[in-house]
């Protein structure tokens, strides 16, 4: 009974919701409690979401995702251009963009699987990124990036009668709800939207489709022979990752409305690869962990240097301080992927499953000591396989 | 338990509208004021009155194509803080004036500083930026070394609220189409560059030449393009083609094995940092500078030049023509001045790009003081319009209607018998005020408002 409750879809919900809304609390000791990041926290969070939507579930490994990400970007800084500084149509706008571009790259990046999938995708990512950067500079503004200027037309709020005498407007939520997307406001929408993006995640995880995404990862030529055809649901998988990669993209064109063309770069397709591995391939809420993680090393730990690391050690008898600093130089500040790049190969070699499986040993090893018997599961082993009883 | 399918049934609507709205009331619980209008005269970062120090960012790149750069106006804006809160021997502040620099920090505030990578990336440069704004509390951003990065961090700047003294942009653009109210520029821009090479190339080079451009693919390559060609157009030279580059390239060889057969006898790379050293090594190495074409010389010219690029390029650098903002080699006391305190400190010449960082550093302080407050509008007064000396460039002045410095510009030509390692370029000529002045409205663009 009460492992039925704990694995129950509304409980998780309050639980994540809690956890994200009261974010601002908890991360302050970890020195995070800074709007730009916590927002950053919650759009790679979708990011994160979608992709393993595609990954975790059916395996296939894109290396391409980024570019929905750019494409949603570079239309919703468009949306705010021609349309209207209101963030809802652009995000709308940029999901649906990136979901057609994610059909046709999808489309015939899905006629391979395995390696040559992953590099077809890679190959479109590239793709667009060089036409983004050069081909393309009337609409992308190539390397200087696209920006918002007072000029624009901005017709629908024209038409609403905003005029624009000082300034470029700030995007915002329907002119009166939420005025400025600046801030503590930007973070939480984007928490709201993370949470309604987990809520679907959820939902897929736990319905019959994800039931057959899942049968495509464990044995797709059985599949085909029990006479399923899968190519639709590897497409509707893969679109639906590329949404969610539009909507983070548009999100972030919302808070900051800038879109350059090294948001599409291959880097950042293999960061959110690396973000979900890191955070577990396939569980619920492995990869937001991961995302969180990441992002946390690339702001914090590359904003350290000597003399924090000073204070850091202060506790420390003088010899061993500078001992301490000397060692722990070289990993933070330029070198915070050096840091990352070892955390990501310990989790790799000793927990395969990502820090979820981490979280589970964990879990297992108290309730063994409290004698909790071994097989029950918690809320915690649910959400982390996501399993679709 | 189990669901079917994904659709937003009634419960899930529920749910998802609880959710809704307690992510709506969320600000109240967790930010004080959140919902209330902000008060009169208190701004972003503002100091508590007893505040010991102030915080300023230094945003510049660390890594990628101009790196160099980077690293040398690091090292100025550490010098610039290290004379404003009264240590080391006080540089160009015993020199500039009108000054109301102290030596005891800022309104008597000891200035501290942080620092950020902006990878040369408009996107990296805008999160190191807001990092600092939000996390940091820095009150005056700097730094530089593309024009890109440079408008991108400039827009966000005056989003934010927090004045942004660029630091290296040539770019038209910074305080032409793209300027902004919290933003200013010391720098000479491409325009000037213009101006001041033209009677140059037309008295070495004469009127009939036909020019192919390399030119770097974002803002500032574009608009360097547009005023050389604006140029020497003027002077009846003729442009066979433009071909724009990738930013850190690395080879430019595809690009440069068709000049040779173009017709073209002038080559003008619109390139700085690293892309610059390579394009030029490579330039001469395929022996363009060898070849008669036309009848003539085949020349190059590398408009914007600087002595770190300078010292990359090396020899091939010798004889070939181009302006800067700076050179240490200038003999005003102040250049005099911060030569010897930027040598003292770090055992070589300042750059152009260190000169310029340091200058908008004090520069800033000085307006704090003038205005005697932080308040930005204030402090954006103070500057507006200012005008001063003895900061290396004789006389000069931020035009109030584009914040653009206004100051001689430098042509100079690579040395063909240096003294030194740091002795690389020659002034051939200095290009007063008068000569490269042009009317703020040409490039359009709107500043914006004094509060945001």
């Amino acid at each position: 009974m009460i492992k039925k409750i704990l694995s129950s879809n509304p409980l998780i919900m309050l639980i994540f919701s809690a956890v994200v809304l009261s974010a601002p609390i908890w991360l302050t000791p970890l020195g995070a409690n800074y709007p730009d990041l916590l927002q950053k926290f919650a759009i790679f969070g979708i990011f994160a979401i979608g992709y393993n939507i595609l990954f975790g579930l059916t395996g296939y490994l894109s290396f391409g995702h980024a570019t929905f990400l750019g494409i949603g970007s570079y239309t919703a800084v468009w949306s705010f251009k021609l349309l209207t500084m209101n963030i809802l149509p652009a995000i709308i706008l940029a999901m649906i963009v990136s979901g057609v571009f994610a059909l046709v790259i999808g489309y015939l990046s899905l006629r391979r699987s395995g390696i040559y999938f992953s590099i077809l995708t890679l190959a479109f990512a590239q793709m667009a990124y060089s036409l983004a950067y050069s081909v393309f500079t009337p609409i992308t503004n190539g390397e200087t990036g696209l920006q918002l200027s007072q000029q624009d037309p901005r017709v629908l709020d024209a038409m609403a009668g905003i005029a624009v005498t000082d300034g470029i407007p700030s995007t915002n939520l329907f002119g009166t709800l939420i005025k400025s997307m600046d801030g503590y406001f930007g973070f939480y929408v984007a928490a709201v939207m993370l949470i309604i993006a987990f809520y679907i995640s959820l939902k897929i995880f736990r319905s019959p489709f994800g039931m057959k995404l899942r049968a495509i990862k464990s044995n797709q030529t059985r599949m085909k022979y029990t006479g399923f055809n899968t190519r639709p649901y590897l497409l509707t998988a893969f679109v639906i990752s590329g949404m969610y990669a539009g909507l983070a993209g548009g999100l972030l064109a919302s808070i900051d409305p800038l879109a350059g063309a090294e948001r599409m770069q291959w880097t950042a397709s293999g960061e959110v690869v690396l973000m979900t591995i890191l955070g577990g391939v396939g569980t619920l809420i492995g990869p937001m962990l991961g995302a969180t993680i990441i992002k946390y090393f690339e702001n914090i730990f590359s904003a350290l240097n000597d003399s924090e690391l000073h204070n850091i050690f202060d506790f420390l008898p003088a010899g061993m301080q500078e001992f301490m600093v000397t060692v722990v130089s070289p990993f933070v500040g330029e070198g915070w992927h050096l840091t990352l790049g070892l955390v990501f190969m310990i989790v790799v070699i000793f927990l395969p499953g990502g820090i979820m499986q981490g979280l589970n040993n964990l879990f297992g090893f108290i309730k063994r000591l409290f004698g909790l018997g071994g097989s029950s599961s918690s809320a915690a082993d649910t959400v982390s396989k996501g399993e679709a009883s | 338990m189990s669901k079917k399918t994904p659709t937003l049934d009634r419960r899930g609507f529920l749910k998802a509208s609880v959710a809704t709205s307690m992510a709506a009331a969320a600000p109240m619980f967790f930010i004080q004021n959140s919902y209330a209008g902000s008060h009169a005269k208190t701004f972003r970062n503002m100091p508590k009155a007893d505040a010991k120090s102030v915080t300023l960012g230094f945003n510049v790149p660390q890594t990628g194509a101009y790196a160099d750069e980077g690293a040398d106006e690091l090292r100025a804006f550490k010098l610039a803080v290290k004379h404003l809160n009264g240590e080391g021997d006080g540089g160009m502040m015993n020199t500039f004036k009108p000054s109301a620099l102290k030596g005891n920090g800022v309104l008597g505030k000891k200035v501290e500083f942080v620092t950020g990578d902006t990878q040369t990336k408009s996107d990296a440069a805008r999160n190191s930026a807001k990092r600092m704004i939000e996390k940091d509390g820095v009150l005056m951003i700097s730094g530089g070394s593309s024009s890109g990065v440079a408008i991108a961090v400039q827009g966000l700047c005056q989003e934010m609220g927090t004045i942004f003294m660029a630091g290296l942009t040539h770019s038209n653009d910074t305080t032409g189409k793209d300027k902004r109210r919290y933003g200013f520029r010391h720098f000479f821009n491409a325009k000037m560059t213009g101006s001041a090479l033209g009677p140059v190339l037309k008295e070495e080079m004469g009127t009939e030449r036909k020019a192919y451009h390399l030119t770097s693919d974002y803002t500032w390559g574009w608009t360097q393009e547009e005023s050389i060609k604006e140029t020497t157009e003027g002077l009846g030279w003729k442009t066979v083609k433009t071909v724009k580059t990738p930013v850190g390239a690395g080879d430019f060889s595809q690009y440069i094995t068709p000049i040779l057969n173009s017709g073209a006898d002038t080559l003008i790379l619109n390139h700085y940092g690293k892309d610059m050293i390579n394009s030029l090594t490579q330039s001469v190495q395929f022996g363009l500078r060898d070849k008669q074409v036309n009848g003539k010389n085949f020349e190059i010219i590398v408009p914007l030049y600087s002595r770190l690029m300078a010292q990359g390029a090396g020899k091939n650098l010798q004889g070939i023509l181009g302006t800067t903002n700076w050179n240490w080699a200038l003999t005003d006391d102040g250049s005099k001045a911060f030569v010897k305190s930027f040598g003292k400190e770090y055992g070589n010449p300042p750059s152009q790009a260190a000169h310029t960082c340091y200058v908008q550093t004090l520069l800033y302080a000085n307006a704090c003081e003038v205005a005697g407050t932080f308040y930005p509008p204030e402090v954006i007064k103070a500057l507006e319009g200012f005008k001063f000396d003895g900061m290396g460039n004789g006389a000069t002045e931020y035009r109030a209607e584009d914040h653009q410095c206004f100051k001689d510009v430098l042509v100079v030509r690579g040395n063909d018998k240096p003294t030194s390692q740091f002795d690389l370029l020659k002034i051939v000529k200095q290009v007063p005020r008068s000569a490269v002045e042009y009317e703020a409205k040409i490039f359009g663009g709107e500043l914006g408002p004094y509060k945001v």
